[in-house]
């Protein structure tokens, strides 16, 4: 017999102005196998969980229902209210009237009647519950850092300095990633390079660290606490043991014609090569698309010149397989591609660049050693325009809806740099809002238009379009309220960042999810900013969302207390609700294995009693502790063997039921 | 078809095979069916004609499950079945002996018997003629207006897996002479109706069902121990007779439960009793397969993997399934 107990919370107003909480109550307490129905202001405070215990002990309920926010919310507050009171945590449904009912409705009405119809779905469901018992599982002390920028280097030292294992994957040859090709880091101007590679050094040298450069994650399994990772570390062509890192391989090279990827393609490299001088590990790949040994068979100079034989042409990709408790995914970003801007004339004009190449020209060790020149000509400019928002909080397609959130900040530091040392240099900056909420920056940003002299003009450019040796800029000044076009030597883009690409591959092997925009989605938007809602998972730097390298630093290092506080556990509790087959009507036919994302199941041969019929059966076996509940198997299953314990076919057919009654 | 006796008689002497599946004689010349034979003798009963339509793939699951191999006669579309069925681990491949045999098409009789010819013993299959034998002297009529439908619009021409051929060759295309030709127009004729008269159109054949499951017991993808209609674990039995859902809800359930799986033998239009045009739901399923996840055809091999439980990251987004499905 049921005992059925319906707790309707307020939420203060948030659910109260917009559901008539007593036609809740009431019509709740109509349902049959319901003994018990009150509503309070918060349920979820420590008086309304009081009452929850209260009535689950006087009323000997068997089962409750809360009808209150999402249970991604207050699930397992009220779970835990349940099993203090002696009710199985199981027993408990929450029927979410505030996201799917009250924020979204206007009219109490229509409110009041979806609230009930929810609660009733969720009381039809309770009945079919069953008990379960959560189990353990291991948790495995070693984490794995997907993507060695500062993020990822930041987190890996937090992790590694709390006494931990921990593994850097990076794509590129070296660690190091966007800061690395940064000048001048604002608002202090330190130079990037001489902050970054002391870290680099740091987390090469640490004892609990390692790290796999030009090398990508290739496949990952298992779950929180034991993920097992495949990861494709990628022929160097160089013995990474016996390579000095001298660089004669990289002067001799004579394929050099392959675009520099880390000058952003503004000068050339060898073939063979190592990005840039203090590349770590200081070991270089040979890039085989550009090699004329891996081209023609011919050549070989570098294995020639290596004294100490480290070139190896036969050498193959390698997976190496680890288990893992914990993943951050720290992969970065990069700029948005310019196809679709035209109107800037980046595509027709070298001296139309991008701000991150601008970086990489004021760089001392960048294609020009640090010296201002125009890519067309090398002259030197005699007045340069910087163009915000280029890309950012774009209204249409071709763009970001977002503000990339560090183009006003550094745009300030170039034009204040360039001021600096060219004093002859006319900067102006062509702005929609200058954004400097952060310590000291708007200081920063002052201080480039009233001490460097940088012309800042509220409106947008709508042309540049290259004329003889110049660049001519249409624009329009909307404080003057006036049509603005200037001759200028060059012009800088502000051009938007967007999450590292490949972010939407790892994204779909963790089964964390992303946006719209391909940044990846935390658990909770304030309060849980650094975790995926895949469990194990977690965030570090901009593949969460735009922001600059304080910022970063700070939320790796936030990433890095998660994980830290997951390896420390010795066990984890496990979710009991998982697939289960029946095997009496298990069909063997492996469609359930196909799609199961955490290889859970397997198949076994076993000795059935089918009413008598005895025979050996070839039977879907779950194993639980892989098993996540995602439920995939039993919509695939034909014969309705596989189900979910805790969210039945048959608790869903009866939600459905009462639904539609 | 004597040759195939002999050849049967020859597997079973020798001990190959311990039992023959196959078709025996029925009491009309038009009607032979299934039938299992264990002694030399008892294949004095066995028929290979045009009338033999029936798909022997689904058989083999229990006979899977007796002593010693079973020797079975699959024309080239059951051998798909049959593939299908080992990759779902259904029948064990290594207990069966498959002859892989010549076909032209099969008939439905009844279209011979609307054709005015009664009284039939035999037929065989001449180029584009039926000749058919009745007590009453041989008969004639143009083989494409006695064709089962599916016959018309032969989809699985060649025998993908078989031990030994007979009244075929590897590699050669099977199947009536001349095509009728695309065994989707009339989905798409379906398609292009509007969403009340696509309801009316299947109202009105769906509700000629009867619920006598022969479409269920005859589909080799409705191979499940226990149906889910037959299961009091679920509640779809009882919806089902509770109200109209029996005649709209079966038989769109069933073409949920086999889309991906079925090879579209059409074995469930050729025993509905009621003349339901049931083939068409399964091919709306397979005709959206392909669209989506590129050409497929379920039992064309036993290892692939079907694109409803696979994913790639070429996959098309649901989104735009959807957006398909509802601009109809």
């Amino acid at each position: 017999m049921h005992r059925i107990g319906v707790f309707v919370c307020h939420c203060g107003t948030n659910i109260a102005a917009t559901v008539d909480i007593d036609r809740v109550v009431a019509a709740a307490a109509k349902e049959p196998g319901v003994v018990h129905a009150e509503d309070y202001q918060y349920m979820c405070s420590e008086a309304g969980q009081l009452k929850v215990r209260e009535a689950i002990k006087e009323k000997q309920l068997t089962g409750i229902v809360v009808c209150s926010c999402s249970p991604r919310m207050h699930e397992n507050t009220f779970r835990q209210a349940a099993q203090r009171a002696g009710l199985n945590p199981y027993m408990v449904e929450i029927a979410n009237i505030r996201e799917h009912c009250s924020w979204i409705h206007k009219d109490i009405e229509e409110a009041t009647e979806k609230a009930i119809i929810l609660a009733r779905a969720a009381i039809a469901k309770v009945m079919l519950n069953a008990p379960l018992t959560a189990g353990t599982s291991r948790v495995v002390k070693r984490a794995l850092v997907i993507g060695g920028g500062i993020a990822g280097i930041q987190t890996a030292l937090d992790i590694a300095e709390a006494g931990y294992k921990v593994d850097i994957v990076e794509k590129t040859p070296s660690i190091g990633g966007r800061m690395s090709q940064l000048d001048k880091t604002f608002p202090t101007l330190d130079c990037s390079a001489c902050i970054l590679t002391p870290k680099m050094v740091e987390a090469a040298a640490h004892e609990n660290i390692t790290i796999y450069t030009y090398s990508e994650v290739e496949k990952v399994t298992g779950f929180v606490g034991d993920f097992h990772v495949d990861i494709r570390k990628k022929a160097r062509s160089v013995d990474m043991s016996k390579c000095t890192g001298c660089g004669v391989c990289q002067e001799k090279c004579p394929s050099k014609k392959a675009p520099n990827e880390f000058n952003r393609g503004l000068d050339k490299r060898s073939a063979i090569y190592t990005p840039f001088a203090q590349a770590i590990p200081n070991v270089p790949v040979i890039d085989r698309e550009h090699c004329i040994k891996f081209k023609t068979g011919k050549c070989g100079i570098c294995a020639k010149v290596c004294q100490a034989g480290a070139i190896d042409y036969e050498q193959k990709d390698e997976i190496i397989t680890e288990n893992y408790g914990a993943i951050v995914v720290a992969t970065g970003f990069d700029t948005i591609k310019l196809d679709k801007y035209d109107e800037y004339a980046y595509n027709q004009s070298p001296d139309v660049i991008t701000s991150l190449e601008l970086e990489r020209i004021m760089n001392a060790a960048g294609p020009t050693k640090g010296h201002l020149e125009r890519m067309s000509d090398h002259k030197a400019p005699k007045s340069m325009v910087f163009i915000q928002c280029v890309g950012s909080r774009c209204a249409d397609s071709r763009g970001k809806s977002y503000c990339s959130k560090i183009c006003c900040m550094y745009t300030a530091k170039h034009a204040m740099l360039i001021r600096d040392k060219y004093p002859d240099v006319d900067v102006t900056v062509f702005y929609i809002d200058v954004r400097t909420p952060g310590k000291n920056f708007d200081e920063f940003y002052r201080r480039a238009v009233e001490e460097y002299g940088v012309h800042y003009i509220k409106g947008q450019v709508g042309k540049v379009a290259p004329q003889g040796d110049k660049l001519l800029v249409q624009g329009v000044d909307l404080l003057d309220n006036k049509r603005i076009l200037m001759e200028t030597d060059m012009v800088v883009l502000a051009t938007a960042i967007e999450p590292n690409p490949d972010v939407r591959k790892i994204a779909t092997m963790l089964t964390a999810s992303i946006d719209t925009n391909n940044f990846l989605t935390e658990s909770h938007a304030k309060l849980r900013p650094v975790e995926s809602p895949t469990a194990g998972i977690f965030l570090s730097g901009v593949c969460q969302g735009p922001k600059d390298i304080p910022e970063t630093v700070a939320q790796a290092g936030a990433a890095a207390v998660k994980v830290i506080g997951l390896l420390a556990k010795d066990h984890l509790v496990t979710n009991p609700c998982v697939a289960k087959s029946d095997t009496l009507l298990c069909n063997g036919c492996s469609s359930c294995e196909k799609v199961c994302p955490y290889g859970a199941i397997s198949y076994e041969e076993r000795e059935v009693n089918d009413h008598g019929i005895r025979e050996t059966r070839r039977v879907a076996v779950v194993n639980s502790a892989l098993c996540q509940g995602c439920g995939a198997c039993t919509v695939a299953c034909p014969s309705g063997a596989m189900d979910l314990q805790g969210f039945s076919n048959r608790q869903i057919l009866a939600e459905v039921d009462a639904i539609c009654r | 078809m004597q040759e195939l006796i002999t050849r049967a008689k020859e597997l079973l002497a020798d001990g190959t095979v311990s039992r023959v599946l196959g078709w025996k004689k029925g009491d009309m010349g038009w009607d032979p069916e299934p039938a299992y034979f264990e002694k030399e003798e008892e294949l004095e009963n066995f028929v290979y004609n045009p009338f033999c339509g029936a798909n022997l793939s689904k058989y083999l699951i229990a006979a899977g499950k007796l002593e010693g191999t079973t020797l079975v006669f699959l024309k080239p579309c059951d051998t798909y079945s049959f593939n299908q069925l080992i990759k779902e681990h259904r029948v064990k491949r290594e207990k069966t002996y498959i002859i892989g045999v010549g076909c032209h098409g099969t008939l439905k009789a009844e279209k011979v018997r609307d054709a005015g010819i009664k009284g039939i013993e035999d037929a065989v299959i001449d180029g584009d003629t039926l000749k058919v034998k009745t007590i009453y002297g041989a008969k004639e009529m143009p083989l494409m207006d006695a064709l089962l439908e599916r016959c018309k619009v032969c989809k699985g021409r060649t025998h993908v897996i078989y031990d030994e051929l007979i009244g075929a060759e590897e590699g050669e295309e099977a199947g009536p002479v001349g095509l009728a030709g695309d065994r989707f127009a009339k989905v798409e004729e379906l398609e292009a109706m509007s969403p009340k008269e696509r309801f009316a159109f299947w109202q009105g054949e769906l509700s000629k069902c009867i619920r006598c499951n022969a479409c269920r017991n005859v589909c080799p993808a409705c191979s499940c121990l226990k149906c889910v209609f037959d299961s009091n674990q679920f509640d779809s039995n009882q919806k089902a007779n509770a109200d109209t859902f029996e005649e709209q809800m079966f038989h769109i359930i069933r073409a949920f439960h086999v889309a991906g799986r079925c090879t579209d033998c059409g074995e469930c239009s050729r025993v509905c009793p009621q003349g339901i045009p049931l083939q068409l739901l399964n091919r709306k399923f397979i005709k959206d397969i392909n669209t989506f996840y590129g050409e497929y055809q379920a039992g064309a091999d036993t290892e692939s993997r079907a694109p409803l439980t696979d994913f790639t990251f070429e996959d098309v987004e649901p989104g735009i399934v959807g957006e398909r499905g509802g601009g109809r």
